[in-house]
């Protein structure tokens, strides 16, 4: 019944060919490879603390910025909550699994507490995106503040669950097979694979009916609506996606450090999970991972660099700051955007001295 | 009583779109004002009037973008006046947009893609289209429709404008459409393109009926067969294409009186 089949200049089936192939864009890209198979080889090259407070601290800050960029970057709402919602599922393996804490822990083993944790924050993030999408631009940004802050103020004084500000310390890591998952090497493959399947999650579904779905409602939701698209409920399942996504880095992050405290989700560390999606670039599932390279490098080295200079090494978040504001200056779109330009006026220098070789 | 209510439903049945009294507030503005409308199954008609007339608000009511103050609206029978608009289209109801709303951000075929897939199951879908599916097959042949095969992978913001008029008609094309509402799609086209989108309008297939706005009465009153004209909110005239044109009170307020 539809229209293309009435339609005057069908050609039928002459453009199934044309179609390019919605397969891996990656696969072609060698520098993809490289990073691929450096990431693998890591263990082998670096140290274990260039492996866990570098690399991996790396991934799982990467991934919590990778679920902000999922919905500013396909949906344009910028959620200032992903770092809460990581860090109630980090609460909750905390809280049902083993931990120092017995008289608050429930001692439920891993393998029940992290599928519990993971479904109790994805609700959590679900139900404040469910009122998130009422509002849009700043009003979404002060709501999730809002829940982000008073997330931080609520595990500050509850003592019933969340231990006040002490927060649950000595928390149990999975061992099975033999393997001690929390020692440097396994930890690490265990992050880099649910930071790769995050990424390649966010990457998949940006060209599925769902994610697409999600541009057109960042572009023109009132046209989406126009189009039969139930536009709020696209966006809470959004939420809800983003969500599991941060829930995931929630729950590595508690194994990272063995502990969670409010230090961990106050209101400043929602900020860097911002600041880390925009530094690297918000258009594309790599950029988060990239700007949480460069968070990490400085946060562990720009207090030596301070010092060298002669200068307070308290001082790393003026750094930061400073790199912040330089990148934001010359390239909305972080470091992927300044790469791409980069990229681009090397093309078309190659392309002059090429062009002007033949014609002279 | 009933059988008052009976008939009236019944009436209201057999016309693709029956609006009864709608009238539209903006504060103490009526953009619209007791607007009674019936518009049989494929026909297709003309809204005429100045700016300010009420014409695109008659839309927006009627798609759901904006709600009536009062009055009511049936589709093919079924009163959707409270319905949101997503209901609306996937009912079969399709509009375009006078300023064109498209996704800047994505491509031809994406653009068309989404309309296809917004009126189809798998709206939520996570997998990805493969190479056999049907509604990536239905948005190529859409794209070919409007001759936007050229450009169909690259960015809707790289598009030329007269390119974009023709995607905004494409994305109200999806799937199977039994109205649709062109609000003033030959606005800014060149008389090459009007007379492309002349054929596109002419060439629909016979059950699918619209209402058409349209300044430019050589491309209105070619593919219509009847006109409502409008005025300060109202129904001013309704009737064949050839008296309203003759109409000397239309031509008085509308076509300003020398319009031969």
């Amino acid at each position: 019944m539809s229209l293309a089949h009435d339609a005057p200049v069908t050609v039928g089936r002459a453009t199934k060919t044309q179609r390019p192939a919605r397969t891996w864009p990656e696969i072609n890209n060698p520098a993809a490879w490289a990073v691929a198979a450096i990431l693998l080889i890591m263990p082998l090259i670096a140290s274990s603390f260039f492996l866990i407070e570098i690399f991996a601290t790396t991934l799982i800050l990467g991934t919590m910025a990778l679920s902000l960029m999922f919905l500013a970057g396909y949906g344009g709402m910028v959620s200032l909550m992903q770092l809460t919602i990581a860090g109630f599922s980090a609460y909750m393996v905390a809280v049902f699994g083993v931990s120092g804490n017995a008289n608050i822990s429930l001692g439920w083993p891993w393998w029940l507490a992290v599928p519990m944790a993971l479904a109790l924050a994805t609700a959590f993030g679900t139900l404040g995106g469910a009122l998130a999408v009422r509002t849009e631009g700043i009003y979404t940004i002060m709501i999730t503040l809002a829940i982000g802050a008073a997330f931080y103020y609520f595990t500050n004084q509850n003592w019933a669950i969340f231990n006040g500000h002490t927060g649950i310390n000595n928390v149990a890591t999975p061992r099975f097979w033999g393997v001690n998952w929390r020692a440097d090497i396994p930890f690490y493959y265990v992050v880099l694979a649910v930071a790769a399947l995050c990424y390649f999650a966010v990457e998949y579904v940006s060209r599925a009916p769902f994610g697409l779905a999600l541009q057109g409602v960042r572009d023109n939701p009132r046209r989406m609506a126009a189009l039969g698209f139930n536009v709020n409920a696209h966006r809470v399942a959004a939420y809800a996606f983003a969500s599991f996504v941060a829930a995931l880095a929630g729950v590595l992050q508690v194994w990272n450090y063995r502990q969670i405290s409010p230090g961990s989700v106050s209101v400043g560390a929602c900020i860097d999970v911002l600041i880390i999606a925009v530094v690297g670039g918000i258009t594309r599932p790599i950029g988060p991972y990239i700007g949480a390279l460069i968070f990490v490098l400085l946060r562990t080295f720009a207090l030596d660099f301070l010092v060298r200079l002669g200068l307070d090494g308290n001082r790393f978040r003026l750094l930061i700051g400073l790199g912040f504001l330089a990148i934001v200056f010359w390239s909305s779109d972080g470091v992927i955007g300044l790469w791409q330009r980069w990229r681009q006026h090397q093309r078309r220098e190659v392309g002059r001295a090429s062009g002007g070789g033949r014609h002279g | 009583m009933d059988s008052v209510a009976q008939r009236l439903s019944a009436v209201g049945a057999g016309a693709a779109l029956e609006l009864r009294g709608v009238t539209r507030l903006f504060g103490a503005l009526a953009a619209l004002t007791d607007v009674t409308i019936t518009v049989r199954p494929g026909e297709r008609r003309a809204v005429l009037g100045s700016n300010g007339a009420g014409k695109t608000t008659l839309f927006n009511c009627i798609t759901g973008d904006f709600p009536p103050s009062s009055g009511t609206i049936r589709f093919f029978g079924e009163d959707v006046t409270h319905f949101p608009p997503y209901e609306r289209i996937r009912r079969g109801l399709r509009r375009t947009y006078q300023i064109s709303a498209l996704f800047p951000g994505l491509t031809v075929q994406d653009n068309v893609y989404l309309a296809c897939r917004g009126v189809s199951r798998g709206r939520f879908s996570f997998l990805r289209p493969g190479q056999n599916d049907a509604l990536m097959h239905a948005a190529d042949n859409l794209v070919q429709a409007v001759h936007l095969s050229a450009v169909k992978d690259q960015r809707v913001a790289e598009l030329a404008h007269g390119q974009q008029r023709q995607l905004e008609i494409a994305l109200a094309l999806a799937g199977a459409p039994r109205f649709v509402l062109f609000d003033e799609p030959a606005a800014g086209l060149s008389p090459t393109e009007r007379a492309e989108l002349i054929e596109i309008l002419t060439s629909l297939p016979a059950h699918i009926g619209y209402i058409i706005i349209e300044h430019d009465m050589d491309v209105a009153l070619r593919v219509v067969e009847s006109v409502t004209m409008m005025h300060n909110g109202r129904i001013f005239k309704e009737g064949l294409p050839q008296e309203i044109q003759s109409d000397p009170e239309v031509q008085e307020l509308y076509l300003g009186g020398g319009h031969e």
